[in-house]
């Protein structure tokens, strides 16, 4: 129970770590999260099955694909509609379902579309067998986490992004471009997303209505936690994620999806701008 | 019992200390500036007063009732009005209808004595305040307003809401000296109807002219509180101030 | 000094008169004046009820489909920019069948019942998130819809995956048509009345500055609930409607489409214009029926044309029109500098 607890937790922060990273720096909510994510996928499938690449290259060039997507979106389309807040969700979203329902279009659906994992087998853990893929996730979990704070605190890139967070227009007069800082985060966040599904799709079946899903609990986890926070991200998962493995083991199975909804609205009505946002208070600046 | 009094108010926003144990109290029918550098703290209090933040700890006493945390509406009806430092109408409206909007408010409806539609009434208080009826000013599209008009329009609606106490959040920031001469007037004549005033301010000289009594801020904290006068000699507040001539 | 040209717009005379007395001297004047606000109305009443059975079908979706762009578009002119317009009518949608097939109350019972208590679940559902702004606000009503699909889903409560079927129908094809036309005028009218109104204008604050409606007193928690309540009651509507026009409600009145409809048809015709909307969902509705059999791709249409439009034409159809309709427009030659007007 803790074991799976914990891997369920990380893979949520996984799918909701990209969404942040690029909410957090340029205030773009990428609405085509879960695109990105199915996108990643399927295109590892696609490498690996069709075109007959070694894993590891398919899956390099799947991430690199979505990262230039998240960046062509941000410098073709959400450049022009810059603080527009409304067109930009409207803009992500629809490109997202544009994805989505491309690839359903296309018969992206059933068994066959599945990528294998990395390397088969299971150890035990506290008496407990888990897949070698789950663990996995939690190391690049971790690894990610750490090069992310190494890199946002300690790289004069990351100070820039910092910067461009935390005041557009002083940035700018100090000589930083917020539209590559801004451009850059989206490709990061895509690539984080497009890393995401690599790593956990082949512990499932790579479907379209999964990527409404991702987009949900990346939202869900991103909420409760605070949309431009980190640390809430990871508390936030960490949270959801025992809850649901809790809900699903003394509950009922079926009850898990809608726990994320429940933690949400209880948060929200508690604390509106999430468990470390300050996204309300920031607002009141005058 | 004072008329508002304000008790160790204290606000941060996550390490920075925005208010750090403030008190002062205000009497009433006199108007009481806050003066202090920029980020010391100004606005937050002003905040914290309206109900636009709630405080970390402390008290503030309207009319001997504890008014900390409650929801801006609920302050603002009960009397309570403020203007904001950053003007912002409602664009999409015509100038006199920005006013509409205050004129439903419960506190409105309570205070009666209206008559006539909503409009006549709206159009009445801008004429007061500047805004030249017979013109097509009042008519126009808030967001095609010059910024003095806006400042003036900020104004109007606390007048709209006839509170009792008024707080003004840098009403002359962005003014001509001109605006500025016209306004002071209307002030002084709010303080003559009876209503007390806290003028949030970096244009000394008119705010001195007019003010009772100052509070001085200076990082969050309450450095000097005293008559215009005192508050000139105080070599603390020149020291906070440096640079700029009493 | 190059010297460079620039568009300049005059308004037509007719309307340069005064902004709302028209002094009328011609035919000329008054058709212009007139025909495009009679022309939609004589229009859509000839399309009702003179086209072929298969297309008055297509027609009536249209209507509804207005309804809900209606909806959306005022929730949008109050600052509430929902991503989720298909949670409202679900829940009217299951409300009006549960009121019909529970408690077999008749068609004109349920399909008001249903709008009333889909309408007074609704802003219950939605409250929690009322305290957001924004596209905090299009998140979580994002999320709220596809959360409670699964619900149904897996509790199995209301039919579950395969609805509630067997409903009520309607008593004929005309009447059907009558009330759906009658009910998009009567929202459209509606609507901008209220809009229009001294009491309307403090749902517009509400997006404009919603500091400052708070600051004259008026709590916007509530003024906010409201208007949740009045583009749910519309969209509960068109989900009662249509669970008795096809007699039977599913999993699929959760869809995307009909989330993603209303916002492509009022990005299409032009946000905040009511109009545009109308505008947008006729234009739209017949549009998607022909490409109905491209299956999902249809979707995929839908969402590319609202990226291309947001992008390239932000302020809409409607507006551009009415623009080209009420102004001229020449090239004038501008001294240099001035590029752009
Ligand atoms: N909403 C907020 N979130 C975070 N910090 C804030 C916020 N509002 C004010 N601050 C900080 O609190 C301090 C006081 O700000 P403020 O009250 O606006 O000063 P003043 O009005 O005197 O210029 C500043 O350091 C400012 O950066
Ligand atoms: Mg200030």
């Amino acid at each position: 129970m803790l074991v799976y607890g914990f891997i369920n937790s990380v893979i949520l922060m996984m799918i909701a770590l990209g969404f942040s990273i690029t909410f957090g720096i340029s205030r773009v909510a990428n609405f085509s999260h879960g695109g990105f994510y199915i996108l990643g996928g399927i295109l590892t499938w696609y490498g690996l099955i069709k075109l007959g690449l070694p894993y590891f290259l398919s899956a390099g060039l799947s991430i690199i694909i979505v990262g230039i997507i998240g960046a062509v979106m941000y410098r073709v389309v959400l450049v022009r509609l810059r603080g527009l807040e409304l067109s930009e969700v409207i803009a992500t979203f629809s490109l997202g379902i544009v994805i989505l329902e491309l690839l359903r279009g296309l018969g992206v659906f059933g068994y066959e579309f599945r990528n294998p994992v990395f390397i088969d087998g299971s150890v035990e853990i506290f008496g407990v067998g888990v897949g070698i893929q789950r663990i996995i996730i939690v190391c690049a979990g971790a690894v990610l986490l750490l090069i992310l704070h190494v890199f946002v605190h300690h790289t004069k890139m990351g100070l820039a992004f910092r910067g461009v967070a935390q005041q557009e227009h002083t940035a700018l007069s100090v000589g930083i471009n917020p539209d590559q800082v801004s451009m850059l985060s989206l490709a990061m966040g895509s690539i984080m997303c497009a890393l995401a599904a690599v790593l956990i799709l082949p512990l499932g079946v790579i479907s379209v209505d999964e990527g409404y899903d991702i987009l949900i609990k990346a939202l869900a986890v991103c909420i409760i936690g605070g949309l431009e926070s980190t640390l809430g991200v990871l508390v936030a998962a960490f949270i959801i994620g025992y809850i649901e493995v809790l809900t699903s083991m003394y509950i009922s199975s079926s009850l898990t999806s809608v726990i994320p909804l429940a933690c949400m609205l209880v948060i929200l009505l508690i604390r509106p701008s999430g468990i470390f946002g300050k996204s309300k208070e920031i607002e009141e600046r005058v | 019992m004072e008329y508002l009094k304000i008790e160790n108010l204290r606000k941060t926003f996550g390490g920075v200390v925005a208010v750090d144990n403030v008190s002062f109290d205000v009497e009433q029918g006199t108007l009481l500036g806050i003066i202090g550098p920029n980020g010391s703290g100004k606005t937050t209090t002003v905040n914290l007063i309206t109900g636009f933040l709630k405080p970390d700890s402390g008290k503030v006493l309207f009319k001997g009732r504890d008014i900390a945390g409650l929801r801006a509406s609920k302050i603002t009806n009960l009397g309570i009005g403020r203007t904001f430092q950053m003007v912002k109408p409602f664009y999409r409206l015509p100038a006199f209808k920005n006013l509409v909007v205050p004129l439903f408010s419960p506190r409105v409806k309570r205070m009666g004595g209206h008559y006539g539609e909503k409009d006549t009434l709206a159009l009445d208080i801008l004429e007061d305040i500047g805004f030249e009826r017979d013109s097509a000013v009042p008519y126009k599209p808030a967001s095609i307003l010059p910024h003095g008009y806006l400042k003036r329009l900020e104004m109007a609606r606390v007048i709209a809401l006839q509170s009792e106490l008024i707080v003004f959040d840098e009403l002359y920031s962005g003014l001509t000296l001109a605006e500025v001469a016209s306004i002071s007037p209307m002030i002084e004549k709010l303080i003559e109807t009876g209503k007390t005033i806290i003028m949030v301010e970096h244009r000394l000289k008119e705010l001195f002219k007019i003010a009772h009594k100052i509070v001085v801020l200076d990082q969050g904290k309450k450095i000097a509180e005293g008559s215009p006068r005192e508050i000139m000699k105080q070599p603390s507040v020149k020291k906070a101030y440096l640079g700029v001539e009493l | 000094m190059s010297t460079e040209r620039r568009r300049e717009r005059i308004d037509r005379p007719i309307k340069a008169v005064t902004d709302d007395i028209f002094c009328l001297s011609s035919m000329r004047e008054i058709a212009y004046l007139v025909i495009p606000r009679i022309l939609p109305i004589v229009g859509l009443l000839l399309l009702g009820f003179l086209v072929p059975t298969y297309w008055r079908k297509v027609i009536v979706i249209t209507f509804i489909m207005g309804m809900m762009a209606l909806s959306w578009d005022f929730m949008a002119s109050c600052g509430l920019t929902s991503l989720g317009q298909a949670l409202f009518f679900a829940i009217g949608a299951y409300s009006s069948a549960a009121v019909n097939h529970y408690l077999g109350l008749p068609i004109y019972l349920s399909i008001p019942l249903g709008t009333l208590i889909g309408a007074i679940i609704s802003t219950a559902c939605i409250y929690p998130a009322l305290g957001l702004r924004g596209i905090y606000f299009s998140m979580v009503t994002l999320i709220i819809p596809l959360m409670l699909m699964r619900v149904v889903e897996t509790t199995g409560i209301l039919g579950g995956t395969e609805g509630i079927t067997g409903l009520t129908h309607f008593p004929g094809m005309f009447i059907t048509t009558t009330i759906s036309m009658a009910a998009l005028w009567a929202t459209f009218f509606g609507l901008r009345r209220l809009i229009d109104s001294d009491y309307g204008h403090i749902f517009v604050a509400l997006k404009d500055n919603d500091r400052a409606v708070e600051a004259s007193g008026l709590s916007i928690r509530w003024f906010k609930v409201q208007a949740i309540f009045i583009g749910s009651a519309i969209c509960c509507f068109c989900g009662a409607f249509m669970t008795h026009y096809y007699m039977s409600v599913g999993m699929s009145a959760f869809a995307v489409d009909l989330s993603i409809f209303p916002i492509a048809a009022s990005v299409v015709g032009g946000m905040g214009t009511l109009a545009g909307p109308l505008l947008g969902a006729i234009i739209l509705g017949p549009l998607s029926e022909a490409l109905r059999t491209f299956g999902s791709f249809r979707v995929v249409i839908y969402a590319a044309l609202l990226g291309t439009f947001i992008v390239t034409l932000p302020e809409g159809l409607f507006p551009y029109l009415a623009r080209k309709y009420q102004q001229i427009e020449r090239w004038v030659e501008a001294p240099g500098g001035i590029s752009e007007d």
